[in-house]
């Protein structure tokens, strides 16, 4: 035992010793959620608005008129049906549309409840928040001109067209976990294991009394502390920043967290085990784990939208089931009862690789 | 028993041999010295006699203990010092120390006796990080890392390579004081002038064992006379030489032309004679006992 | 190449008051020293002494904080591309591209240094028949020996005739027998009038030299044939030479 906590303590050490270790574990989370979060959102100007008015009143025409002259948005079309909403936006003819119920200044003067639907088009969620938003401040101004005159009420029913309920930051930040953890767990661990075996300093390792499972668990733990709260970090960032919500429960959150580390460091071991220089390591890491977290998880792309063929591949890699779990908990407040099947694929995957990691590792050179 | 115990080893990787039934006994508290170029299989050796690699065919033993099957034991009571070690360039001397010691189950006080010499020399930089020291430095601490644990055995691989001439120098001085530990130490280089310095010697070259025994041994046993000859021009020299008599082995040492003679009417005044004849300028003709290298030589000419 | 003759020929570098800083480091100490036409100069020091700074000079890979230079009759300064066609470079470590074949290194550094198609058929020929390597003239570098593939990469340093080879310890860790065949390779190219410039800190690489000077601290401390420092010294071989002057330093790090 006192040998493998020597051994964590040098693991430490090293880690400690490298700033740009340091700065990749914990600046570099807070760091991609900004950018993700701000620097994506940038400002939109003359939109194409679709316009659906079947009451043609004096309010509505007032606030129609104040949108387009905002600067935000250009009258594109006007419609008369809501069958018609939809090939509009399919043609992307128009990002947005803003739709009247019959009878609009009734409703707001009688029943103090007029509801203007705004729909946006969510496949881009950033432009789709933007304008949302746009359009709910050039209303509630509009409206609150006309509380303090007659006290009427005008409410918004934002609706996202293609992938309702989504909100961008929010969706960013569970595949920004998933490609983090990968990162630092996966990455991290293979490169400092090889780095190891490229210095020379394995083959005395291996010759000293430490067991090779001492040698991985005390490479690994290090890494799976640091891991872990790497992504605490992401979770308060998202939280006390973008007010990511987090819907469910915390314990399941911070435990699914823990299995997917698990995945992502027997992961790196193995990678390890088959190479011997940490460029390669780094190379494997980049291709092999970084390109699939991001592309094939539905971390940026809806994974429904493949061709047949990518949803099987993408139902082969770990961080899919990570981002559906943690897009559960988070934002719909799912249990285990309605995550139970992702974690079991998410368990028999890390046990798999953990086996064959520790299989592969060599008690001997080559 | 020896303490180190090779009985025909092979080794091959794909279709290079790198070990061609190598056999070797060294005995309790030797200084040994394996001696031979790059690529001779030396560091296969060494590989396979810490456990870290398995032969094709053939038995070793350290302390008794087979390599293969005690594998454990022989990790416990061998220091292993690889070619390309070089520490933990991040860590700090002592830190280095620490560690090893902690892997090995040991403090840096419980065997301080045997790592002493050492040690006050490494104790000015003890904060100073292993990746700052001098080459000469490092080899030290990594020597020192080797024998924290008090191994009976202590297996290096040339430890003394791209180490200036000094450093090589003090880590020999350093070997030496270990004989009367008790420890056995197997060591390879490249540098035939560090031969001498061991008490038996192997020359290995292309996995083949050419003589094993004491350096004085195998240079007594050298068969023939051997001159030196310095004249000018070289290239001329040398080709005059070759065909002066069968002329089994002449080679540049130096300034100098090494040639052994294999008739027993050569001597020193008729290779001046031969060669003052073919106008060359003749310095020194002179009969030598041979070095190391002459016999390395020797014996590469052989097989 | 006897010492007296090495003087009265013309010097192909020559090197005045040499000085490199980096910050406050001075890694090349006035340094100031010629090299021969035909000869093989040595150029010794323990690893930090500052002679790789030095020779990354020569070769124009880098320029001196002060100092006049001229290598190949060109100045370091104003003629770094002159000089570089007319030097040639080997070192241990980067020899030849392992997975093309011997013509194929020797096609591409052709290239390099600007020899026609014709040339360099020529010279290839011409130096595989030098060797004794005709056969391998389409053998892959990864399939042959150690040992023939020093001498190759040595070739192919001469390919373009350079006037300077600089060799970076060309024979640390080779066979007795190939490192004597490579010696008798630069023999021989030294006495076509080819200067050869060898950087290496293995004293026994040093021996073979006609010359030699000795870096301590980015200072050259002594410089001469080495039979007459090994005599100077009164010690038996270039290794002490080496040993009394880095213990007459001091003995800190």
């Amino acid at each position: 035992m006192k040998r493998f906590i020597g051994f964590v303590r040098k693991e430490f050490l090293h880690i400690f010793r490298d700033w740009r270790t340091m700065s990749v574990l914990f600046g570099m989370p807070v760091a991609q959620l900004m950018l993700f979060g701000y620097v994506i959102t940038n400002e939109i100007k003359d939109a194409p608005m679709a316009i659906m008015d079947p009451s043609h009143d004096t309010y509505s025409m007032d606030i129609t008129s104040r949108l387009t002259s905002s600067g935000y948005f250009l009258s594109e079309r006007n419609i008369s049906n809501h069958k018609e909403i939809e090939p509009v936006f399919r043609e992307g003819k128009v990002k947005i549309a803003v739709v009247f119920p019959n009878n609009f200044i009734q409703q707001a003067q009688r029943e103090r409840k007029a509801t203007i639907q705004v729909i946006t088009d969510a496949s881009e969620p950033n432009t789709a928040n933007i304008l949302a938003s746009y359009t709910e401040s050039v209303v509630l101004k509009y409206a609150m001109s006309l509380q303090k005159s007659s006290g009427m009420g005008i409410r918004i029913e934002p609706k996202m067209m293609y992938n309702p309920t989504l909100k961008g930051v929010y969706l960013f930040v569970p595949g920004l976990i998933a490609m983090l953890l990968m990162l630092i767990s996966a990455l991290m661990t293979s490169i400092t294991i090889t780095r190891e075996k490229e210095l020379g300093n394995m083959e005395i390792l291996l010759v000293s009394p430490l067991k090779p499972a001492q040698i991985i668990l005390g490479k690994v733990l290090p890494y799976f502390l640091l891991s872990f709260s790497s992504a605490v970090l992401i979770l308060l960032t998202g939280y006390f920043i973008f007010g990511v919500p987090i819907v469910g429960s915390i314990v399941l959150l911070l435990a699914e967290t823990m299995l997917f580390i698990l995945m992502a460091l027997s992961l790196g071991i193995l990678i390890s085990t088959v190479t011997s220089s940490q460029q390669v390591a780094m190379m494997i890491s980049m291709v092999a784990l970084m390109l699939p977290t991001i592309l094939l998880s539905g971390f940026i792309f809806p994974v429904e939208n493949m061709p047949e063929v990518m949803q099987w591949l993408c139902k082969a890699m770990p961080p899919k089931y990570f981002i559906t779990i943690v897009r559960g908990i988070m934002l719909k407040g799912n249990g285990l009862d309605v995550l139970w099947d992702e974690t079991l694929v998410l368990s028999g995957m890390t046990l798999f690789l953990m086996i064959l990691s520790m299989k592969k590792f060599k008690k001997r050179l080559a | 028993m020896a303490a180190i115990d090779i009985q025909n080893i092979v080794k091959t990787y794909g279709e290079k041999k790198a070990l061609n039934g190598v056999s070797l006994s060294i005995e309790k508290g030797e200084l040994f010295g394996l001696i031979g170029p790059d690529g001779a299989g030396k560091t296969s050796l060494m590989r396979i006699l810490v456990t870290l690699l398995l032969a094709d065919s053939g038995t070793a033993a350290m302390s008794g203990h087979d390599v293969v099957t005690d594998y454990k034991t022989i990790r416990n009571i061998t220091g292993y010092m690889p070619g390309r070690f070089s520490l933990y360039q991040d860590l700090t001397v002592e830190e280095n120390l620490n560690f090893f010691a902690t892997i090995f189950g040991t403090t840096i006080k419980e065997n301080y006796s045997l790592i002493r010499d050492i040690y006050v020399q490494l104790e000015p930089f003890k904060d100073r990080r292993a990746g700052k020291l001098s080459g000469g430095m490092k080899q030290k601490l990594a020597l020192c890392c080797a024998l924290i644990h008090r191994p009976e055995i202590l297996i290096l691989d040339e430890p003394t390579t791209g180490v200036d001439a000094v450093s090589r120098r003090e880590f020999w001085e350093l070997l030496k004081s270990y004989k009367n530990e008790g420890i056995t130490t197997f060591v390879s280089t490249p540098y035939m002038d560090e031969a001498g310095l061991c008490e038996r010697i192997a020359l290995i070259q292309d996995g083949h064992i050419m003589d094993t025994d004491s350096p004085d041994e195998i240079i007594r046993r050298f068969p023939l006379p051997l001159y030196t000859v310095k004249a000018s021009p070289m290239t001329e020299v040398l080709h005059a030489l070759r065909s002066f008599g069968q002329a089994p082995q002449v080679w540049i040492f130096g300034q100098e032309i090494h040639f052994v003679a294999s008739e027993h009417d050569i001597s020193e005044d008729k290779i001046r004679q031969y060669l003052t004849d073919k106008n060359l300028k003749v310095d020194k003709v002179e009969i030598i006992t041979p070095g190391i290298e002459d016999c390395f030589l020797w014996n590469m000419r052989k097989s | 190449m006897e010492h007296e003759k090495v003087i009265n020929s013309a010097p192909v570098i020559q090197v005045k008051n040499m000085y490199k800083r980096f910050g406050s480091f001075i890694a090349n100490n006035d340094l100031t020293f010629d090299v021969y036409k035909g000869e093989i100069f040595g150029f010794l020091g323990a690893n930090g002494a500052g002679k790789t700074t030095a020779m990354r000079i020569l070769c124009g890979l880098s320029s001196p904080s002060s100092g006049e230079i001229q290598v190949a009759g060109f100045d370091i300064y104003k003629q770094v591309g002159q000089i570089k066609k007319n030097i040639g470079y080997m070192s241990q470590k980067f020899s030849l591209y392992e997975d093309l074949t011997v013509y194929e290194n020797m096609r591409l550094f052709g290239g390099i240094y600007g020899l026609t198609n014709k040339e360099i058929k020529e010279r290839s020929a011409n130096l595989l028949q030098m060797l004794g390597f005709e056969n391998a003239r389409n053998t892959l570098i990864k399939d042959i020996p150690l040992g023939w593939r020093q001498k190759l990469a040595f070739s192919v340093a001469l390919i373009h005739k350079p006037k300077i080879v600089f060799l970076d310890e060309p024979t640390g860790g080779v066979d007795p027998m190939t490192r004597r065949q490579f010696w008798e390779m630069i023999h021989e190219t030294a006495a076509g009038g080819t200067t050869i410039f060898v950087t290496t800190h293995y004293m026994d690489e040093a021996e073979y030299c006609d010359r030699v000077s000795i870096m301590v601290d980015g200072e050259i401390r002594v410089m001469g044939p080495p039979a007459e420092l090994i005599q100077r010294f009164g010690v038996e071989n270039m290794n002490e030479v080496f040993i009394k002057l880095a213990r007459a330093k001091s003995t800190e790090l």
